[in-house]
């Protein structure tokens, strides 16, 4: 199969398998086969998704807890591979994935900056020459030179979104980064997040807020329980997960919903 | 709903034109992977060695301190109190206990690796074989300041270096080197499925210490069992030790010509390469037990 030099994601007919374990002990384990319980299962996370991202295309993911969008992402970025079917990407990825960033809850945010920056495979005098630019985005203060697990969520959140956003990527992953965000970083997120879009790379946007996905995006993906339910116009997906607030909500909590609050 | 759309929003944007292949974004893995990428590989090694004794007063000391003391309790209770006539027994067991210290922290900090960095390995896309690699170089940096204290030791009691011994301990610090990330990859990987193998490990451990020539001579095993000793020269941490007395312990006795004649067996550089040999194999082994183990790693970490 061949695709345009414009295809950014392609992902084709993925599944995803978990095991779940009931019982971990061997005595447990022997107990539950003995009384003819099951010990595990497996369930799919994901089953046949299967759609294609242009290059600079905005996409919304959207779906009810546990349909798999953070599954999905993590097979974008790499972290998992599928059990069944291919994922392609081309160029760069970074982001966040399940609210927040891959940081070592012991090391210092200076360290967790570098490290996470190398990971996603910025040199050392690129990570040195956005080093500021980053810091003064998270606008976390001296906390810089604490351990990120002495952090609070918000201020965890804002430097994994600051160290993901600077990085030069192709594709841009962002999953809830707005749920823990106090209100003036949700608002210098998404501006952020335009600009993003504005310079052509591809969005992945996972969020519950009909509002910001409104604005975000161009074209929306739901997944439910593993499956595409849709996949196609924002308006029509909006309404099609019936999260549109139009009918039975107050001006304030629209406001909000703007800025990606939760409905 | 009416908005008035900025530019921004109306979508207005750039054309992108990504020069890169189409592939799959899982990294490439494996431990060629791991030192094509040495800028990540150097800061985690960093940041090991200033985390291994995080929040511990003494810090790096406690790398001197732990060897120290056991190097203390070997002396004492073997040297003093059971009172064997090995020639400066302090070197002799010290020579053997900075290579199996070595081993041993590759081994143990290497299979706790992947489980003690899983908030990067569950959200960040990278080969995973860098943790255990990191912890083997960590190892190695903590071997250096042990080594310095051998060889002030040895230069005070008439030590001098000859190029058979230094190419014996260079051989001997490779294939301890090998040999631990072998066994570190596997176990590491294992360890994130079954919690079990941690406890395994520390009681391999023991048995690594006893079943090298450190606390006693080799010449002892040579008595006690003839020429089933060579099966003992199997064992390239047998090998690694011996290789480590001889560049080191033999030129700090009266005697080496005749020490290393007696206590040195013949043939202990064939020995030798035969372990890298294997050591080379056991690596080959675990890399290929930890791809296949990989794959399921970040969904198991819990
Ligand atoms: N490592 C794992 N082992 C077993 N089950 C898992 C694992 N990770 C996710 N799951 C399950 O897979 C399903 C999908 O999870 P996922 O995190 O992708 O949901 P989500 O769509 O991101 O939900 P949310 O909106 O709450 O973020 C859930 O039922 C979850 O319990
Ligand atoms: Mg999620």
């Amino acid at each position: 199969m061949s695709h345009p030099a414009s295809t950014s994601i392609v992902v084709d007919g993925v599944s995803k398998y978990f095991t779940m374990r009931y019982q971990r002990t061997l005595k447990q384990m022997t107990v539950a086969a003995v009384k003819g319980r099951e010990i595990s299962d497996t369930f799919k996370a994901l089953d046949d998704v299967s759609f294609t991202v242009e290059q600079g295309e905005s996409i919304g993911l959207m779906g009810l807890n546990g349909s798999g969008k953070s599954t999905l992402l993590k097979l974008v970025n790499g972290v998992m591979r599928p059990d069944g079917g291919s994922v392609l990407t081309r160029g760069r990825i970074a982001g966040l994935i399940a609210t927040g960033a891959g940081f070592h809850p012991q090391l210092t945010g200076r360290e967790n900056v570098y490290l996470n920056a190398a990971i996603l495979g910025m040199s050392e005098a690129e990570t040195r020459r956005k080093f500021d630019e980053i810091v003064e985005f998270a606008d976390i203060g001296r906390f810089l030179e604490t351990p990120v697990g002495n952090y609070s969520s918000g201020m965890f959140a804002r430097l994994g979104f600051s160290v993901a956003v600077h990085v030069d990527s192709d594709i841009f992953l962002a999953d809830e980064v707005l749920a823990v965000g106090d209100r003036p970083f949700k608002k210098k997120c998404q501006q952020r997040m335009q600009e993003v879009r504005a310079e052509g790379r591809t969005l992945f946007y996972v969020s519950h807020a009909a509002g910001s996905v409104r604005k975000m995006c161009d074209r929306v993906i739901v997944l439910e329980k593993g499956r595409v339910g849709y996949d196609g116009d924002v308006a029509e997906g909006i309404k099609y997960l019936k999260y549109d607030p139009d009918d039975d909500s107050t001006p304030e909590v629209d406001e909000d919903d703007d800025l990606g609050a939760d409905i | 709903m009416a908005e008035s759309l900025t530019p921004e929003e109306s979508g207005e944007r750039d054309q992108r034109l990504v020069d890169a292949p189409l592939v799959s974004p899982a990294p490439p893995a494996g431990l060629r992977e791991v030192f094509r990428r040495r800028y990540l590989l150097r800061l985690l090694v960093r940041r090991e060695v200033s985390a291994r004794y995080q929040g511990s007063v003494l810090g790096m000391m406690w790398s001197y301190i732990n060897p120290m003391s056991q190097l203390f309790i070997y002396w004492v209770v073997m040297g003093m109190i059971i009172g064997r006539g090995t020639e400066n027994f302090g070197i002799h067991v010290f020579c053997g206990l900075i290579v199996v210290h070595f081993f041993i922290e590759t081994f143990g900090a290497g299979t706790r690796s992947i489980m003690r960095n899983k908030a990067l390995v569950r959200k960040m896309a990278m080969p995973r074989e860098m943790f255990p690699v990191a912890s083997m170089l960590v190892s190695l940096y903590h071997m250096g300041p042990q080594l310095l204290i051998l060889i002030v030791c040895c230069l005070f009691m008439g030590w001098t270096p000859t190029v058979v011994g230094m190419l014996g301990f260079l051989l001997a610090v490779l294939t301890m080197g090998t040999l631990g990330t072998a066994l570190a990859l596997t176990f590491a990987a294992a360890n994130v499925f079954f919690r079990d193998v941690g406890s395994v490990v520390s009681i391999l451990t023991n048995f690594i210490r006893f079943g090298v020539p450190m606390i006693y001579p080799f010449t002892l095993v040579q008595e006690r069992f003839g020429a089933a000793a060579a099966y003992y020269l199997y064992n390239p941490i047998a090998d690694a030790v011996l290789l480590m007395q001889q560049a080191f312990w033999v030129g700090t006795t009266d005697d080496p010509t005749a020490v290393q004649a007696h206590h040195i067996p013949d043939h202990l550089f064939a020995y030798s390469f035969l372990g890298l040999g294997i050591s080379f194999v056991a690596l080959a082994i675990g890399q290929f037990v930890f791809s296949k183990l990989e794959n399921k790693i970040p969904e198991r970490l819990t």
